[in-house]
């Protein structure tokens, strides 16, 4: 008894910061959307029913998959190979990988603004090399927020696919390797399926990174290619409209846990080792 | 796990991180630039974009803020998140088992819903001055990296070693700063790092949370890029960017960076 009391005691504040200041701000938000005078639905019907709205939605769902998809193949690739790399080429590697993951969003994105502007690097480059006639615009297009957002997230993706891939004991594929395995074999039948459940959860964490983020769509969608979060923003800043805000909050909340549950458990039920 | 590679793998790799460090040599080559616009590679050379950075008052000061923020929003959070990792490390079968997710909360709900509900609730519904709303909310966001990462390190913390301090005479909360604390440094420091890093990066919870006089770095940067497209930007990403290496030098020197992948 005495222990369980001093247990409680000591996580006691950082249960109340979370209470006081996640729990209660965000149910706040989401009761918000509930109490509008024109019934319990109204804002969500409103949401649903514009058809800007369902496009900020959809087009935020597209760039989120289209980024996970991307970085999952791009990353765990290149894991393959950083894994695989001598010791010392290997450090480095992780080292190339860390250091963008932890240079800002802003400043990965503005790197984007100077690459793909008009006057950018790329438009320079392809004029020098002939390819265009004249400078075209590459910003506030879907596929620039899309480039950014890979960029952002392929070290994180890097990094999670080095641990599963190291997670995975030798034992097992020496054990495949002495049973008359191909190369191919023991990748396809013994490493991927031991990768899934990890893939699955990097893949979760870019998901709802990129369907949340702000910086990247602002800097380099703007207006034209307005996704969630700069959307929540807009509402939220520059029209005061909170109820608008706080339903595009409410609906983020949603896809994220509703994701995070359902890949959680598809992780755990594809795990060979668990199951 | 070592195996042969393909060529074309080790292409594609090598191809991977030419797009990862490109964009930052990008960044630096144009802050060092002369003239008056965005370019790479720079006509001629200069650090006049840098005094200029240092120049604009903004700057100088959402950058004191940005570290007074990671600084004090870590500590804060170290404060009440390690004795609550101790707790849930200590005492597994006195605590439940759903509240390592309470901590966890953080990260899972958008950072930008966060920041829209403190900016609602706290700042304006109950009158918090902003800058205590930042310090609470970059204590709140660092949290998930305080508790989980020196979790990790007092789960594999041997707690017998505590009892034999104390058995031996120590009071439990001396045993816990002259014992326990020295034993999970690794882990402390990363947490702390890991934390620092993310508070000073943030952008999405801050962007509610700036009021009149008061800014965060990240957002002054962005305020700044929707008027004026010169190598200023550059220049301060670039003294971002150093501040990261000298972390990175810390964490290297201590941990070794391939704590990053466990």
């Amino acid at each position: 008894m005495k222990h369980r009391l001093l247990a409680w005691g000591l996580a006691l504040p950082a249960i109340l910061l979370v209470a006081i200041f996640l729990g209660l701000p965000v149910i706040e938000t989401l009761l918000t959307t509930f109490a509008d005078p024109k019934g319990a639905f109204a804002p969500y019907i409103k949401f649903f029913n514009s058809g800007f709205r369902r496009t900020v939605l959809w087009r935020t769902m597209e760039v989120a998959v289209i980024t996970t998809v991307l970085s999952v193949l791009i990353g765990f690739v290149t894991a393959w190979v950083v894994a695989n790399a001598p010791a010392k080429a290997k450090s480095y590697l992780i080292i190339a990988a860390v250091f963008p993951l932890l240079t800002g969003v802003v400043v990965r994105s503005f790197a984007w603004l100077v690459i793909l502007g008009k006057n950018g690097i790329l438009n320079s480059l392809l004029l020098a090399l002939g390819v265009i006639s004249e400078p075209f615009s590459m910003l506030y297009t879907q596929g620039a927020v899309i480039v950014a957002m890979v960029y952002l997230f392929v070290p994180l993706m890097i990094l999670t696919c080095v641990g599963v891939l190291e997670g995975i004991p030798q034992d097992l594929t020496d054990a495949a390797a002495s049973l008359g395995a191909t190369q191919w074999g023991i990748f396809k039948q013994v490493i991927l399926p031991m990768a899934v459940p990890g893939l699955i959860v990097g893949a979760v964490l870019v998901f709802t990174g990129s369907f949340t983020s702000y910086a990247t769509p602002q800097l380099l969608g703007g207006e034209r290619q307005m996704m969630m979060g700069t959307f929540l923003h807009q509402r939220a800043m520059v029209v005061f409209d909170w109820v608008g805000a706080s339903t595009i909050a409410a609906i983020m909340v949603v896809v994220t846990l509703a994701t995070v549950l359902l890949m959680s458990r598809l992780a755990r039920k594809l795990n060979p080792v668990a199951g | 796990m070592k195996r042969k590679l393909h060529p074309a793998l080790i292409a594609f790799a090598v191809l991977v991180f030419i797009f990862l460090t490109g964009p930052l040599v990008i960044i630096i080559g144009s802050s060092l630039s002369s003239s008056e616009f965005l370019e790479f590679p720079p006509q001629g050379l200069s650090l006049r974009w840098y005094e200029n950075a240092f120049d604009i008052s903004a700057f100088r000061r959402t950058m004191g803020t940005s570290f007074f923020l990671a600084v004090a929003g870590t500590a804060l959070s170290m404060l009440v998140g390690v004795p609550a990792a101790y707790a849930m490390a200590r005492y597994r079968v006195e605590l439940p088992g759903w509240l390592g997710n309470v901590f966890v909360l953080p990260v899972l709900i958008p950072e930008i819903v966060l920041g829209f509900s403190i900016m609602k609730t706290i700042t304006t519904g109950y009158e918090v001055p902003v800058l205590p709303s930042l310090l609470i909310g970059h204590a709140l966001l660092v949290l998930p990296y305080c508790v989980r990462v020196t979790g990790a390190s007092l789960n594999s913390f041997d707690f017998s070693i505590e009892e034999a301090a104390v058995s031996l005479g120590c009071p439990r909360w001396k045993a816990f700063f002259v014992v326990i604390l020295p034993n999970i440094r690794a882990g402390l420091i990363a947490a702390f790092i890991l934390a620092f890093i993310t508070s000073l990066n943030d952008v999405s919870i801050s962007l509610f949370l700036t009021g009149p006089g008061v800014s965060t770095l990240p957002i002054q940067l962005l305020a700044h890029m929707e008027q004026f497209f010169d190598p200023t930007i550059a220049s301060v990403s670039v003294v971002l960017m150093f501040i990261t290496v000298g972390v990175m030098a810390v964490v290297e020197r201590t941990l070794g960076l391939t704590f990053l992948t466990k």
